[in-house]
């Protein structure tokens, strides 16, 4: 069964040789775009836990009293925002690279401590961790003051508020934005292709550098991985919003 | 009055001389009154008129620039304040019924006892329920208040500040956001707290309302009290010209 | 005087179940996520441009302190190739953003137009267009495009060459179109129902009741969502330095080759870059919020 159909596209690239399905038939090349699709859907959950993170405790430290604490915060999410996510990833690699202590494996090689997708880790969950911490505070922001007002006559303290009334409302107003937000950073990992993290892109783009006559299946596939990557992951986070709206609260 | 001393022949909360000021605008300009135990008063006046601060000073929601509360002898202004003693003895329901729209009903009227009193789950939860049906709103426990309508959010809120089991409540203009037909379900609740025993502080600009269940009602216009007295002798021959001209206007 | 008003039923619990809810007013995200990024990027100090160019600046004092390679000899090579890289290059980038903007755009209302036509057979293969070149990344639509389009074109004899940049402009095209595309449609969703049912009234036809009176409405509504996208697609033309475009970041690497590809220049040149991006995108930012307050006001 299986050997007929990879015999079928071998035969097609053959008849038709601008249609040369090759990683359909051929095992090296089947391997390198499933490495190439763990390492996009790893590099995507590593990086959206990070942002997250970062959001949360970017969102906390706005909050902090201390002013230059503030600025810092503010300082950061200026540089990461306002800046294209490639030109950080350059600037990342390359330039803050340089700098990075290097420790050898085996008493040879020089091995900086980071490697490159060490960096594309740290740099796009520091891009999307910005917009995370404005989503957070916009968040919070929106609980309004009445709320903790009521929950402050009833008794309860700073952390209870926090804890029981503003966050869980906080969450529930940020998670739209939150999801674009990720979607965005799950497309935005293809830029780390300019750094040579072997992600999807990356595997695709060397096929049809290995064997050109791959190029237009290789595109197809391109294509039609990340609509259906996206699409699950869009269609994931509405259901999510949809179980986490409370009746009659902030409907449009 | 120290704090030790309070004994329930004395006033249980009483208020002298005062001032509040938001920047450069005073509000209150040296008020003072006092409640008895058990005693409902009310509070009408003109919007603006530094009703609403008043009673939220009572609870420390808003501080105050110089003069005395006291609630069963505990000095709310005093700088070391345990809110939470004194939001035990002082309930509160506001106008905008501020429920927690994450939260059921039931878990509304459950989460202060459980998280502020650390009382024991099954024991809130009997309380809860009780207090929901003592509102009237049985069946809609599980009910979040986006569902309800306003007087029955608003009913939700009494309950909520019941739970806490405190001495006095403080009801801040609660049915100002309500529809006309809404009105009159919350007013009951009230009414029927009030025929229990428990000490009222009401703003409210439902003069019929006001006259009906109040033992006492103060005027307050511009900052201070103008007029106060029982109800019958209030409305019937108020003395000073601003009380008639409010009335006036009101009726 | 005397006459109080009476409170009827006071004592027996009437049950209404009108429903008065008057759910707390949250920000809802998903009208104001289109201007989000502008939004942050006017709240930004305005010191904030001259600090981000003092610490590229200062760092390679700090990090070359002992180098024999000064930090003078980095500036100064920066210095040389400023006018290369801003004339040749980020001249480039804001070509390819406002041609990329003006086709995106005029596809994008078309499109947008079409996903709220009455007709299904028009309305959903256009929303199937919207949401697929808007789920998609834009370096994948930016590498199909550029090998999927040919080199030339042949009309009769005549042979037309299709340069790069103009592949990358219609590769940037597709998100922006499919973006404004949405855009449009919510601009046009948020006119209350009240209006077409209005216009219907007074028989205006369909058409009539789009271009003279829906369209006019949402049309100042649409500017600053329209403006936020011309600052992400600018700060998206880099892209194209992967596809060999000769925009600001290829020349920055060219012009470190030409500097013996020292290291030391790596956090000036693409630090510049960094720097002048957000110079451009920032007035920007700044105008989008002003216009966004002043039109949230009127309506």
């Amino acid at each position: 069964m299986l050997e007929a159909f990879q015999d079928f596209f071998r035969e097609l690239a053959q008849t038709n040789p601008k249609w040369n399905f090759i990683y359909l038939y051929d095992p090296v090349q089947t391997e390198r775009v499933l490495t190439g699709l763990w390492t996009t859907i790893k590099l995507s959950v590593v990086c959206v836990v990070l942002s997250v993170l970062i959001g949360v405790i970017g969102a906390w430290l706005q909050g902090s009293p201390i002013k230059w604490l503030r600025m810092f915060v503010q300082g950061y999410i200026q540089f990461f925002r306002n800046t294209p996510p490639l030109v950080q990833l350059l600037f990342f690699y390359f330039a803050l690279g340089q700098f990075t202590p290097t420790y050898s494996p085996d008493g040879w090689l020089e091995v900086p401590i980071i490697s490159n997708v060490g960096w594309a880790i740290l740099s796009l969950s520091f891009f999307a961790g910005a917009f995370n911490v404005e989503i957070f505070r916009a968040g919070i922001e929106s609980v309004p003051d009445s709320t903790k007002e009521a929950a402050d006559a009833l008794g309860m303290n700073r952390f209870q508020i926090y804890r029981y009334v503003v966050l869980p409302l906080a969450f529930r107003v940020s998670l739209p934005s939150l999801n674009n937000n990720l979607v965005n950073l799950v497309k935005t990992t293809t830029q780390a292709i300019v750094i040579a993290v072997p992600e999807l892109l990356y595997q695709l783009v060397s096929i049809y550098n290995d064997y050109s006559t791959a190029q237009n299946a290789c595109m197809v596939l391109m294509f039609l991985v990340y609509i259906v990557l996206v699409g699950i992951l869009v269609m994931g986070m509405n259901k999510w919003e949809r179980n986490m709206r409370i009746p009659g609260y902030g409907q449009n | 009055m120290s704090e030790t001393e309070w004994t329930p022949d004395q006033p249980i909360v009483s208020i002298k001389d005062v001032h509040k000021s938001f920047g450069d605008l005073e509000v209150l300009k040296g008020v003072s009154l006092d409640v008895m135990k058990g005693e409902v008063i009310c509070i009408i006046g003109p919007s603006g008129s530094g009703k609403s601060t008043l009673i939220r000073c009572i609870n420390a929601l808003n501080d105050i620039q110089s003069g005395s509360i006291q609630v069963e002898g505990q000095e709310v202004n005093a700088p070391g304040l345990d809110k939470l003693e004194l939001r035990k003895k002082v309930g509160m329901v506001f106008q905008q019924y501020n429920l927690f729209p994450h939260k059921t009903a039931l878990e509304n009227v459950m989460m202060a006892p459980l998280l502020v009193l650390k009382q024991p789950e099954d024991e809130v939860e009997k309380r809860a329920r009780a207090l929901v049906k003592k509102v009237r709103l049985e069946g809609k426990e599980n009910n979040y208040p986006g569902e309800l309508s306003g007087g029955q959010q608003q009913r939700v809120a009494i309950a909520r500040s019941l739970a806490m089991n405190p001495d006095v409540m403080l009801f801040d203009e609660v049915t100002a956001a309500l529809d006309p037909e809404t009105v009159k379900e919350v007013l009951v609740t009230i009414k029927d707290l009030a025929a229990e025993g428990m000490t009222c502080i009401l703003v409210t600009h439902e003069m019929g309302f006001a006259r009906e269940i109040a033992d006492h009602i103060y005027f307050t216009d511009r900052g201070v009290i103008v007029e106060h007295g029982p109800p019958k002798t209030f409305f019937e021959s108020a003395k000073d010209p601003r009380t008639r001209e409010f009335l006036s206007q009101i009726l | 005087m005397a006459m109080l008003k009476p409170i009827p039923g006071i004592s027996s619990a009437s049950a209404t179940d009108m429903a008065v809810l008057k759910p707390v007013t949250v920000a809802t995200p998903g009208s104001a996520s289109d201007i989000n990024f502008s939004r942050f990027v006017s709240d930004l100090p305005w010191w904030t441009l001259p600090a981000l160019a003092a610490i590229f600046m200062m760092w390679p004092i700090a990090a070359y302190a002992q180098s024999t390679f000064t930090m003078a000899d980095a500036t100064s090579a920066l210095i040389r190739w400023l006018p290369f890289l801003v004339f040749q290059g980020f001249v480039f980038n804001i070509l390819i953003s406002v041609t990329t903007m003006a086709l995106g755009t005029i596809a994008g209302v078309v499109l947008g137009l079409m996903q709220v036509s009455p007709n299904r057979m028009i309305a959903q293969p256009a929303w199937l267009i919207t949401q697929t070149f808007r789920n998609s990344p834009w370096l994948v639509l930016l590498f199909i495009v550029m090998l999927a389009f040919p080199f030339k074109i042949e009309i009769g004899s005549l042979t037309i060459q299709i340069p790069d940049w103009i592949k990358a402009v219609i590769g940037l095209s597709l998100p922006i179109m499919a973006n404004i595309s949405e855009v449009v449609r919510g601009a046009i969703a948020s006119v209350p129902s009240g209006q077409w049912e209005a216009a219907e009234s007074l028989a205006y036809s369909r058409q009539q009741t789009l271009w003279r009176i829906i369209l006019p409405q949402c049309f100042k509504r649409m500017i600053p969502p329209w403006m936020n996208w011309y600052a992400i697609l600018t700060m998206a033309t880099p892209l194209v330095s992967l596809l060999g475009v000769e925009e600001i970041v290829t020349l920055s690497q060219q012009a470190m080759a030409a500097e013996n590809s020292r290291p030391e220049l790596l956090v000036p040149f693409y630090g510049f870059c960094l720097v002048i991006f957000f110079a451009y995108c920032y007035p920007i930012a700044r105008w989008t919020i002003a216009l966004e307050r002043k039109y949230t006001v009127k309506l």
